[in-house]
């Protein structure tokens, strides 16, 4: 809401200065957003007169004027399309300063003397209007200086209410505020009934009464729109960021901007028949003020006649029945919608008005009669004509009641934290025009004005009496509560120490957005549908991630293009998948690396990082995390199908590691060698509570043996075989070197491997070591068809 | 017996020769091994009457003392040698950087947050986690936002379905563990929240942190003194707060929080917004099945990038999703 201090001190006029004003509402509520002068800085501008307009020898666009205003009668060559004989302008004299320091001095145009300038708006800083001169009125005083003609020492002051105070919407509202937080009164302007000259009523049927319980329509015939709005109320208009337009809206834009009640004039020729308030018929279709056609819905209120809808009611007029220059009889329409019914109406339709944004919030519900006759009034004395009586379509049951609320001194302290004297509480409520009709010993019973809608329980009381004496008035202690312990399971490890672990290992966090690009998921998890949302920020942020991969892949790329050869990301964070017709949100972690696996320097070299750097590193987490993975080849659609690997914990799969498939890496236009891993959080970090075992005193006996196998037996396979044969004592098994070479043959590679065993009673023996050393063997020649290598 | 002495001095001027532990050995078997020059001097005694046996007894002694000492001698210096020539092989530039991986480090978020946590954590507040996907109900309704309400215009939402949403707040974690539960309640919610908003100064994303405390006794003045400790505790300044009335449908009465941030230039204190506060609205307890009149609660919420901004400096809300290296390195 933008107003003009000038107009809020017609009010309310407190002796405090501008600053002081705006902070006094600032921290009543009404945040002010900021304020700015109502025109640009100058000097040396005043009232000029055109007493003549000669064409100019040698251009076709100037003209040459005599202007009087000054000392004396001034030749000024002037460009402007409007200008003409007789009119009164701003007139910058030779010495005057316009804004952005711009200084008139005597200048010659084509070869004719020019003393000074005639200005436009936007010259002064006052709009953005640069189409012509700004016209001023015939009986503005020759000579006088702009400024105090205008009142130009003003602001225009910017409150960003909250949508609770509806109340504050006007002037009235605002003054009213004021006024109870300075102590000062208020006045008002006049609001007396403009009694009726004519008989004329419009007939006026309302079906939807609980959407629209007050409607008030008045015929004021033989008005004269084609005279210039009076100065003051196009300037106060301009100070509140409205735009001119004529005289009927200007005045049912004043009166909203004073009053609070958007009010609306149709031309009355337009009106077939009479108004019938009522829903709109599905698809029925109205052109707006705005040009635009639309198509309404079924659960929309329109204003209509009996033939067709002439407005959305609350929101915004048609075009068709709207008043213009040639319109001699109007119907002024003042109305109370229900708050609830025009809710998202106007959003619906891509609008937001000036009255669709206060009758959503709430009007007050008994201000429609007074500001019709406001409005009477003010048209009566620009635009002349004869007002009819008014004619008031209301249904009591539809409308509010004012609502009785308690106020409970106990409560009051409670909720504040300190007990304000009663004649303080009593004080500010009846400042604040909510009358008290029955004051207890320990509570105050107030009766609500139908100005403030947002006051119906005692909350809302508290918070008004909290706020009238200053929430920074209110003490500060610190609040008292259980010390109970909560219980915290050992075995589970916090994220922190996961992401503390990966930051240990040169891993930078990210996060990304949980909404990613369709396209690249669709590269990275094509099996799994991202859920799409109903209204995408863009394109590429449209559903939600499937996997984190999704996000880092982009983050991977991001640091390419941006000459990062090294990265290594991790995040951990909520996917979402579906399942069935539920939403399954997921915490993972993931990862991302490529480049060195180590920093490059002198002894670090510049191996690029592999699968094993990765699923060591992978290996290290879950032995800080106290679980046992295992990694089985596997197959992912992302994931290079020879360096792939499946997670299990027990039989349950908990992610997956591996190099990003070539294919996948060149539609992402990714480089180099890329390690991807995701896991599934929570049963990662569920290990086990340490539980000591005795250990043994007598020695561990080694043996070591070199095998070669077939390429396609795992590893994993002849851990097995070599565990299943190596007794009970076996207390580790180490591959030391793995080798593929050509002396092997095809399709061979030769493991070496140490044992280890150890009794925890006793030494073992010699014998019986090499017994179990040899039944391994057998079984690994067996089971797997391996030799024993030389 | 002049030999002797002869001897003696040919062993020294051999010792002081030595060059190594090895030809200082060699030097002490010829000299005083077995079979060594001056050992063998002993067999000379049998010549002699018992008379003089001792004399020269003690003479050659005397003698194989002399050149062990210097044996001793000189192989302390050797070996001095030696450690000091092995130390100057051995020496390194210990100038050149380490061996090994580099460290990474935790997003500005992250470690924003669990600033915070350790903070509300120290004080007896539970962290709650909730669903980023939540339903109408609990991200507005139960909150006191029904359907028509205006306050929704200041949630632009991200909708998948009329009633299944992208929460716009972190306050359904507490709707809900407040469902759950039962007062009293000390809890922060912190998290991804959504709201569909982008340029220079929103993202569509970013953090939240919601605190709630529920007692039986709480006031707006225990909520002022939480604020103004968190504040301070955080920003690492005894900065000055201000309570400024404002208006969330889940709070009553409601109120912005602004600190001190830096002077205007007449001097006077620039205030700037930092988050927003209130007393829970009964409404919202009597959603959760809890008694307004027997419990009392304030509710918090701040904006974790916003935080960190202000405490890191960093002029480009953007830049937390960017992932850029060179930004997150900054953090480590």
């Amino acid at each position: 809401m933008k107003f003009s201090e000038k107009w809020l001190r017609e009010w309310v006029n407190p002796a405090i200065g501008s600053q002081e004003l705006m902070d006094q509402i600032t921290m009543a509520g009404l945040e002010v957003d900021g304020f700015e002068p109502v025109a640009g800085e100058f000097t040396g501008v005043i009232v000029g007169e055109v007493r003549s307009v000669a064409p100019h020898p040698d251009a076709d666009k100037l003209r040459v004027c005599q202007v009087a205003g000054g000392d004396e009668v001034v030749q000024v060559v002037c460009g402007a399309p409007n200008v003409r004989e007789g009119l009164k302008v701003p007139f910058a004299v030779v010495g005057a300063v316009l804004p952005g320091n711009f200084r008139i001095k005597a200048a010659k145009l084509r070869g004719q003397p020019s003393n000074g300038m005639l200005c436009s708006e936007s010259e002064l800083g006052l709009s953005e209007d640069h189409a012509g001169l700004m016209e001023l009125p015939a009986d503005a005083p020759t000579g006088q200086d702009l400024g105090d003609y205008l009142g130009l020492n003003d602001i225009t002051i910017d409150v960003d209410l909250t949508p609770n105070r509806a109340d504050c919407l006007s002037l009235r509202g605002l003054a009213r505020e004021v006024g109870v937080l300075t102590g000062e009164s208020v006045s008002e302007p006049d609001l007396a009934p403009v009694p009726a000259s004519h008989q004329e009523k419009p007939q006026i049927d309302v079906e939807a009464k609980a959407a629209c319980p007050r409607y008030l329509g008045r015929i004021i015939r033989n008005v004269d729109l084609s005279v210039a709005t009076p100065l003051w109320m196009v300037e106060k208009l301009r100070r509140s960021g409205i735009r001119s337009i004529d005289p009927a809206v200007d005045i049912t834009n004043y009166v909203m901007l004073e009053l609070g009640q958007p009010l609306h004039a149709f031309d009355r020729a337009e009106i077939d028949g009479g108004i019938v308030v009522r829903m709109a018929r599905q698809d029925e279709e109205l052109v707006l003020l705005d040009g635009q056609t639309v198509k309404l819905s079924a659960d929309t209120l329109v204003i209509a006649d009996h033939q067709k809808p002439l407005a959305i009611a609350g929101v915004m007029g048609g075009e068709h029945s709207g008043v213009t220059e040639k319109t001699r009889d109007l119907m002024l329409e003042s109305a109370w919608f229900e708050p609830v019914a025009l809710a998202g109406k106007a959003r619906e339709y891509g609008l937001h008005t000036d009255a669709s944004h206060r009758f959503e919030r709430g009007v007050d519900y008994e201000l429609a009669r007074t500001a019709m006759e406001r409005a009477t009034a003010l048209l009566l004395e620009i635009t002349g004509g004869e007002a009819g009586e008014i004619v008031e379509v209301a249904s009591d049951e539809h409308l509010p009641d004012a609502p009785a609320v308690t106020l409970r001194a106990g409560r009051l302290a409670g909720v504040l934290g300190m007990t304000i004297e009663a004649s303080r509480v009593a004080g500010i409520l009846t400042r604040l025009g909510l009358s008290i009709t029955d004051q207890g010993t320990e509570s105050w019973t107030v009766r609500v004005p139908s100005y403030r809608p947002d006051i119906s329980i005692e909350e809302d009381l508290i918070e008004e009496v909290g706020r009238i004496y200053g929430y920074n008035n209110l003490p500060v202690t610190e609040p008292f509560g259980s010390l109970a312990m909560r219980p915290r399971e050992e075995a589970v490890r916090p994220l922190s120490a996961v992401r503390d672990f990966f930051v240990a290992n040169g891993y930078q966090e990210a996060i990304t957005y949980s909404f990613v690009d369709p396209k690249v998921q669709a590269v990275l998890d094509p099996d799994r549908e991202g859920i799409p949302l109903a209204n995408p920020i863009s394109s590429d942020l449209a559903v939600m991630r499937t996997t984190l991969w999704s996000g880092l892949v982009k983050a991977l790329e991001y640091n390419q293009k941006r000459q990062q050869p090294r990265i290594r990301l991790f995040e951990s964070g909520l996917r979402f998948v579906k399942d069935g017709e539920k939403i399954g949100q997921q915490p993972m972690l993931a990862g991302i690396v490529t480049g060195n696996q180590l920093p490059e320097n002198w002894a670090n070299g510049r191996r690029q990082a592999d699968f094993f750097d990765v699923k060591g590193e992978l290996e290290a987490l879950f032995s800080l995390l106290g679980v046992e993975v295992r990694f089985a080849a596997g197959a992912h659609p992302a994931l290079h199908p020879g360096q792939c690997a499946q997670l299990f914990l027990e039989d349950q799969p908990v992610g997956w590691m591996g190099s990003m498939h070539p294919q996948v890496q060149k539609k992402l236009d990714l480089d180099g060698t890329i390690l991807m891993f995701e896991l599934f959080l929570n049963p990662i970090v569920s290990g086990y509570v340490p539980n000591f075992k005795e250990f043994s005193k007598y020695p561990e006996v080694r043996r070591d043996l070199a095998i070669i196998i077939g390429n396609e037996i795992a590893f994993a396979d002849v851990d097995r075989v070599v565990r299943d044969n190596a007794g009970e004592r076996l207390t580790a098994l180490r591959a030391f070197d793995v080798y593929e070479g050509e002396k092997l043959g095809e399709g061979k590679r030769s493991l070496a491997l140490s044992l280890f065993w150890q009794h925890p009673g006793r030494t073992l023996n010699d014998d019986e070591v090499h017994e179990l050393f040899d039944g391994v063997i057998q079984a690994l020649q067996n089971e797997l068809g391996a030799t024993l290598r030389s | 017996m002049e030999n002797l002495e002869q001897l003696v001095q040919d062993g020294l001027t051999a010792v002081k020769n030595a060059d190594s532990l090895q030809a200082l050995d060699q030097i002490r078997v010829e000299y005083l091994g077995k079979k060594g020059v001056i050992t063998q001097q002993a067999k000379t005694l049998g010549k002699l009457s018992p008379e003089e046996r001792p004399a020269a007894g003690q003479k050659i002694n005397e003698a194989k003392g002399q050149v062990e000492e210097a044996i001793n001698a000189r192989r302390a210096s050797l070996e001095e040698a030696a450690i000091a020539d092995r130390l100057a092989r051995e020496s390194i530039d210990v100038t050149l950087p380490g061996r090994g991986q580099d460290l990474g480090g935790l997003h500005p978020v992250t470690r924003t947050l669990q600033r915070i946590e350790q903070f509300f954590g120290n004080a007896g507040y539970s962290v709650e986690q909730g669903p980023e996907i939540e339903d109408d109900y609990h991200n507005f309704e139960a909150l006191n936002i029904p359907g028509h309400h205006p306050a929704r215009a200041m949630h632009d939402t991200f909708y998948f379905n009329p009633g299944t949403l992208l929460r716009t707040h972190t306050s359904p974690v507490q709707i809900r563990t407040m469902e759950a539960g039962k007062p009293p309640f000390r809890m922060i919610c912190p998290g991804r929240v959504y709201r569909c908003d982008s340029d220079m100064t929103h993202t569509p994303m970013f953090h939240q942190v919601e605190g709630l405390l529920v007692e039986r006794n709480v006031s707006f003045a225990d909520l002022k003194s939480t604020i103004e400790e968190f504040l301070r505790v955080f920003f690492e300044r005894d900065l000055q707060v201000r309570f400024r009335p404002s208006y969330f449908p889940f709070t009553e009465p409601s109120a912005e929080v602004d600190i001190e941030w830096g002077r205007e230039e007449d001097g006077s204190i620039k205030w700037l917004e930092i988050m927003g506060c209130g007393m829970v609205h009964p409404k919202v307890f009597e959603y959760c099945g809890i008694d307004a009149e027997e419990y009392r609660g304030f509710a918090f919420g701040l904006g974790v990038e916003r935080l960190a901004m202000l405490r890191y400096g960093v002029n480009d809300l953007r830049m937390f999703f960017d992932n850029d290296l060179r930004f997150l390195r900054q953090f480590r």
